[in-house]
């Protein structure tokens, strides 16, 4: 199958990212030559062994953590199940949970059906928003209690971007004796994190949006963290997780690992300066457009734009025409018939909730591309305001 | 991503007769943009009662701007009483169908249609007089019944595809329920069959399960000073623990099968048995 990936302009990496060319080399020979079981007593086995312990200490390395403290998923909604549901039955007796009301679906969906999975009724505390997507301390420290088992906040927000101060908020939770989950997929490559300098416990994150392949994901669990497995079987990872390794995508997640940190300082100068360029290019030349989230407070590959008037998956079915790729927060493409929770808990007016659209670069785009878009948006966004019976030209 | 078939496709592209119709006798609008989709619908109609332009303004996604686009080529040239019998069917078809999530999109065609004929005679739409079952989208009961007729549709989930209705809250879905029951079984005459129950996962159960207690049982334990707990699902075999004044009482016995039991096996399945966790 052919699928032109040459010919896509593809700004749509906080869905997913390309699999970087030196990941796809260290995975091969793992995918041909290298078959034998890590667990296994020869050493044919056993060398594949040694390579995921090498990969394991270049994912600790990026998360400036200690190798045993790196359990290997099979994505970042297992790693987020398993930490939450961990916690819950760790204190069985405390029936609280505080999160926010921007979580990924992976969080989200599991906190608001806790009851099903775990017989018990838990109290839910979702923290709001404020227009600009950022969190209120206030809220989150009257929020805390005795019976709290665990907090669950996103590092990064995957839709806007917006960056919360989840290493404050651990501390806070830390105090209370509250464990403390971050579902930090969209954050892990894109900005510095050091887990010897915070109090978080658990940290999700997930292979394949930071060039890594789909399937794999890592739970980081803090030294001495109370623990229940979410998969019980075998004695891999520890007996924290069974079953047997995808070996060959975590070898490529810790190729990945370490380009990410090779990498750091270009996501947060050349990228940024792309995002920016791309942002501040579709702001001006497209009126009634506006930024969604913290213009600072945020990773440096994000922009979510709302176009007022018009409708996001017809903006995107446009786009693709010109084979740009992009996400958007209307209904139509959330495949419910609401906008996106996340710009609905902003109080993002509907008349621009529905014709929101996300960029998300990568160290793979150019200036080039910024600009071919730059240069097509308006011409769509134009063409479908004239369609609209909303648009006022004049207004 | 959708699959729509190469007609929405080319309608979406390059939709016809978009603009505004200056001395337009007829107009429709439907729709809001909290909505999401919305449609102005401008008609020219002669002396002889003949559609002789027509022209659109659509905001939406692609379907939505497609129906527009088809449903303007279709009532051009058209007489008043033969554009009057056009379904929502009937715009899905000339687009050579539509996903069942956005049938609601041929809907908002067939609406706009009736309201613009409407506006010409300078009548009032009966639907628009029902009462308002669905707030999030403003849809009435008279349009559900009608979209339940006309459609065939058999679950709550279809009538949110068709209508919107349920699609936002989701506190209408009880309502709803009634709605449909009450119009198949007006349709068949006769009370239709509790709808076949499928073989379900135990998650699947224990959902339902949790869904009717939760609505149903609880409410009434509590008045009693009592409350129930779903300690388990293994196959048929459903765990709970009573509370409070349920909790030890002579007759828990009797609630547990003769009301609990009783309710589940309505509801989710009729081979379930009820337990005491003790």
């Amino acid at each position: 199958m052919d699928c032109n990936s040459d010919k896509v302009i593809y700004m749509d990496n906080n869905a997913t990212t390309r699999i970087a060319p030196e990941v796809v080399d260290a995975m091969m020979p793992f995918l041909t030559d290298c078959y034998g079981n890590p667990s296994s007593m020869h050493t044919f086995g056993g060398q594949v062994g040694k390579a995921i312990k090498e990969a394991r200490a270049r994912i600790a390395d990026l998360l400036g953590a200690e190798p045993e403290e790196i359990v290997f998923t099979s994505c970042g909604t297992e790693s987020d199940s398993t930490a939450i549901l961990s916690a819950l039955q760790t204190w069985p007796e405390k029936r609280h949970v505080v999160t926010t009301r921007v979580e990924h679906p992976a969080v989200k969906n599991l906190c608001e059906n806790l009851a099903q999975l775990t017989g018990h009724k838990h109290r839910l505390t979702r923290l709001k928003v404020e227009r600009d997507g950022t969190l209120n301390l206030d809220e989150y420290r009257d929020a805390l209690s005795e019976d709290t088992a665990i907090v669950s906040v996103m590092w990064a927000n995957n839709e806007t971007g917006v960056i919360f101060p989840v290493e404050e908020m651990a501390a806070m939770a830390r105090e209370r004796g509250i464990l403390f989950h971050t579902d930090a997929v969209q954050a892990v490559g894109k900005i510095p994190i050091n887990m010897r300098e915070n109090d978080i416990d658990f940290l999700s994150l997930s292979g394949h949006k930071l060039h890594a392949p789909k399937g794999v994901g890592v739970l980081y669990i803090r030294k001495g963290t109370p623990f229940v497995p979410f998969m019980n079987g075998g004695h891999q990872e520890k007996g924290r997780r069974g079953g047997t390794e995808n070996v060959a995508s975590i070898i490529g997640l810790g190729r990945a690992c370490t380009l990410a940190g090779e990498k750091m300082e270009e996501e947060n100068t050349r990228v940024r300066a792309l995002r920016d360029r791309l942002e501040q290019g579709l702001l001006s030349s497209i009126p009634k457009s506006m930024l969604n989230g913290h213009p600072d407070k945020r990773l440096p590959n994000t922009t979510n734009i709302s176009f007022e008037f018009v409708e996001g998956e017809a903006i995107l079915l446009h786009m693709n025409e010109y084979n740009i790729c992009a996400s958007s927060g209307s209904a139509c493409t959330s495949g419910s018939l609401e906008p996106s929770h996340v710009l609905r808990a902003m109080g993002v007016p509907f008349t621009a909730a529905h014709g929101s659209i996300r960029f998300s670069l990568s160290i793979y785009n150019t200036e080039e591309e910024v600009d071919f878009v730059l240069d097509k948006m308006p011409g769509i966004i134009a063409g479908l305001r004239e369609m609209s019976p909303f648009w006022n030209p004049d207004q | 991503m959708w699959e729509y078939t190469d007609k929405v496709q080319e309608h979406f592209m390059h939709p016809r007769n978009v603009g505004e119709l200056e001395d337009a006798n007829g107009v429709g609008e439907v729709g809001s943009l909290a909505c999401g989709d919305a449609l102005k619908l401008m008609i020219k109609v002669d002396e002889n009662n003949i559609i002789t332009d027509a022209k659109f303004k659509t905001f939406g996604c692609a379907s939505a701007i497609a129906s527009s686009s088809a449903l303007t080529e279709m009532i051009k040239g058209m007489p008043l009483d033969e554009a009057e019998k056009i379904t929502n069917e009937d715009i899905a078809e000339a687009l050579g169908g539509l996903p069942k999530e956005k049938m609601h999109c041929s809907v908002m065609g067939r609406e706009a249609l009736e309201a613009a004929i409407a506006d010409y005679r300078g009548v009032v739409l009966p639907m628009a007089q029902g009462e308002v079952v669905c707030e999030c989208f403003g849809v009435t009961d008279l349009e559900i019944i009608r979209a339940i007729k006309e459609s065939d549709l058999r679950s709550v989930e279809e009538i949110t595809n068709f209508t919107k209705a349920g699609g936002g809250c989701g506190k209408c879905e009880d309502r709803l329920r009634e709605i449909l029951q009450q119009t198949v079984e007006g349709i068949a005459a006769e009370p239709k069959k509790p709808e076949k129950e499928q073989r379900m996962t135990t998650l699947q159960k224990i959902k339902k399960i949790e869904q009717v207690l939760e609505r149903e049982i609880r409410p009434t334990l509590r008045k009693d000073g009592g409350d129930i707990e779903l300690v388990d699902v293994d196959g048929d075999f459903v765990t709970v623990s009573l509370r409070g004044a349920c909790s030890g009482c002579q007759s828990s016995r009797t609630t547990l099968k003769e009301y609990v039991e009783k309710k589940l096996r309505e509801q989710v399945a009729d081979s379930l048995i009820v337990e005491e966790d003790r």
